[in-house]
């Protein structure tokens, strides 16, 4: 089942989060606005740009491998991404076929330049997005957004929700499973059964939301959900974001690629 | 239909991250004031359901394939807007961060094409007017499929407006439209009638839930719509103006995909729909006075005059694809590199 999987992935991203590198030990705040820096970045390069993408994988590369967060376990949770971009990218080659270069005798065509700078564009923006919950953890993330100005309204549900995913798919799993062992091949799973198993699920869920709410009471909840984390900036986020922002500003505006091609022209002919 | 970060333009991105922003802001200053405590863990609770009923599929009659709750219009009954829209908002941020569906920088535009229609525009002006009190089931279910249509469909819309303007696709613009709309207008439907059976399921089961819910949302009366239209106007233009200044100095902005899609000879008249709608909204507006679009005729003579557009010579590309080939063989080894040294010391 695919949401079996989903699910498990969920708890790996979750407990990868809890490692102790240099890269966890990092104010999520700073990741957090690294990240947007660069998906920015990676996004306000132009349509038909492909080589000078490249550059821009070394950051997720040093984030995992910094962290250890294993490669293989990124690249497959890649994979069964919604395929959205792909699908709309997929028509860019038949759509747009004038001739853009000639390389080596060979004819490219734009839109198969475009369709390759959207993959390019995808493989970055996805691979670095799953990292930065796989090196901050979902609540570190959510107190970055708070001390960055987010509604404490909006973060504190936020939290909640992570805290009863788990909970309530698991829920959703018994359920499921219930139903597959009283029904044999396609039966129940009509409209009007699924209606009453979500609808089951919707009451069961206000009723654990009102104890929750009556144990969080009881221990002083007054709506909102305070921390005692490190709320500092110290020298090495500062660093963190500052690198960052100097790679990200000469990959995007210096032709790097083409530069590092010309060398190794240069030394190879 | 979750945008994606990399079909997306910054200036795009940006200037409905800036929406989004606001309305989040709107609805959690309303809500704060008008709800007790009680409600937070609800609503949390509610977003995690959301994802736990979409582990529970149907078969669509008739089809064979399956399908799942979507969530927006559903919260939108049980909760009133705020609370829906904040709920899915949390909703579509987590999507974006553990399944990456979607994306960071595409949040904004999902949240608005998902959240924003349902609970602030559907749910008021169409769902609450046709199904009255609530009470008969009939009325529910017209104004559910109703209303899940209608806001599908404007999200859908929304997906392809957002992903022309952005100009990485060169999809025309109706040929995506026929690809977006027919295909949301059945899940929308569909949605429409589960969203139904669960509302009316729960209001015989339990009907106390929902009273004590209705009890404790603000009432629709006061919600100063157009004060949140206000404040997104003025966002969306500071920052659309501000990035599609420095869009248009590089020419992969909004205006030079705006061009392509007039430009694109196989659908002039599509294309000359929509300039002239911008157009015409940009000399009422006049923000920006050197943002010109181009008419379709000047565009295609342009085309006419440069044929092979990418201003890219054989020379420059090759050096680009080894310079490629080399940069990601040093990025391999950089990986690998600190791999095998922290294998050793660990």
């Amino acid at each position: 089942m695919t949401f079996n999987r989903n699910y498990f992935d969920i708890g790996r991203l979750d407990r990868l989060a809890y490692g102790r590198t240099w890269v966890h030990r990092l104010d999520p705040r700073s990741k957090v606005v690294a990240t947007l820096l660069y998906l920015l970045t990676v996004v306000s390069l132009p349509k038909y740009e492909v080589a000078a993408l490249t550059p821009f994988f070394l950051f997720p590369v040093l984030l995992a491998a910094l962290a250890g967060i294993p490669a293989r376990f990124i690249l497959r949770k890649m994979l069964i991404v919604s395929p959205f971009a792909i699908v709309i990218g997929i028509a860019n080659p038949l759509l747009d076929t004038r001739t853009a270069v000639v390389i080596a005798g060979t004819p490219l065509s734009g839109g198969l330049l475009s369709f390759f700078s959207i993959l390019l564009k995808f493989a970055l923006t996805v691979g670095t997005t799953l990292l930065l919950i796989a090196t901050t953890s979902f609540p570190g993330v959510c107190h970055a957004f708070r001390r960055l100005g987010v509604p404490s309204l909006f973060v504190s549900q936020l939290m909640f929700l992570y805290r009863y995913l788990f909970v309530l798919m698991e829920e959703a799993m018994r359920i499921v499973r219930a139903r597959e062992m009283r029904s044999f091949g396609a039966r129940g799973a009509e409209i009007r059964v699924y209606v009453r198993l979500v609808g089951t699920l919707f009451l069961r869920t206000v009723d654990r939301a009102e104890r929750i709410y009556d144990a969080m009471l009881s221990r002083g909840f007054q709506g909102d959900i305070p921390t005692l984390g490190r709320s500092r900036m110290a020298a090495a986020d500062l660093l963190f974001v500052a690198t960052t922002v100097g790679f990200l500003g000469l990959f995007r505006f210096v032709p790097v690629t083409e530069g590092i091609g010309r060398l190794a022209q240069g030394v190879l002919g | 239909m979750h945008m994606a970060d990399a079909l997306l333009s910054p200036a795009v991105g940006t200037t409905l991250w800036a929406g989004t922003a606001a309305i989040t802001g709107f609805a959690s200053h309303r809500l704060k004031k008008q709800i007790d405590d009680r409600t937070i863990p609800l609503m949390g609770v509610l977003g995690a359901f959301i994802f736990a009923s979409q582990m529970i599929n149907f078969t669509i009659p008739g089809t064979g394939s399956s399908g799942h709750l979507g969530g927006g219009m559903i919260l939108a009954v049980l909760l009133g807007p705020h609370a829906a829209f904040l709920v899915m908002a949390s909703v579509l941020t987590v999507q974006a961060l553990f399944f990456a569906d979607g994306g960071l920088l595409a949040l904004g535009c999902n949240v608005w094409n998902l959240g924003v229609y349902p609970c602030y525009l559907v749910y008021p002006f169409l769902y609450k007017p046709l199904a009255g009190g609530g009470k008969s089931p009939g009325r529910v279910l017209t104004a559910s499929v109703v209303s899940a249509a209608v806001a599908l469909q404007l999200g859908a819309f929304s997906v392809v407006l957002e992903t022309l303007l952005s100009g990485k696709s060169e999809l025309p613009f109706e040929a995506f439209l026929l690809l977006m709309q027919p295909i949301h207008l059945v899940i929308g439907i569909v949605e429409g009638f589960v969203t139904a059976g669960v509302i009316n399921y729960v209001r015989t089961a339990r009907p106390e839930i929902l009273a004590s819910m209705a009890a404790s949302r603000p009432l629709g009366r006061d919600v100063q719509l157009r004060k949140v239209l206000a404040t997104f106007a003025v966002l969306a233009v500071v920052t659309g103006g501000v990035l599609s200044w420095f869009a248009s100095t590089h020419p992969d902005g909004l205006e030079w995909s705006i061009q392509r899609v007039t430009g694109s000879d196989s659908l002039p008249e599509a294309g000359q729909g929509i300039v002239s709608v911008l157009k015409r909204f940009q000399e009422k507006t006049a923000v920006l006075p050197d943002y010109s679009f181009a008419p379709a005729g000047n565009e295609a003579q342009k085309a006419e005059e440069s044929p092979a557009w990418p201003m890219v010579d054989g020379g420059t590309s090759a050096a680009g694809i080894v310079g490629a080939a080399v940069v990601l063989g040093m990025v391999l080894l950089v990986g690998l590199g600190i791999r095998s040294f922290r294998g050793r010391n660990s």
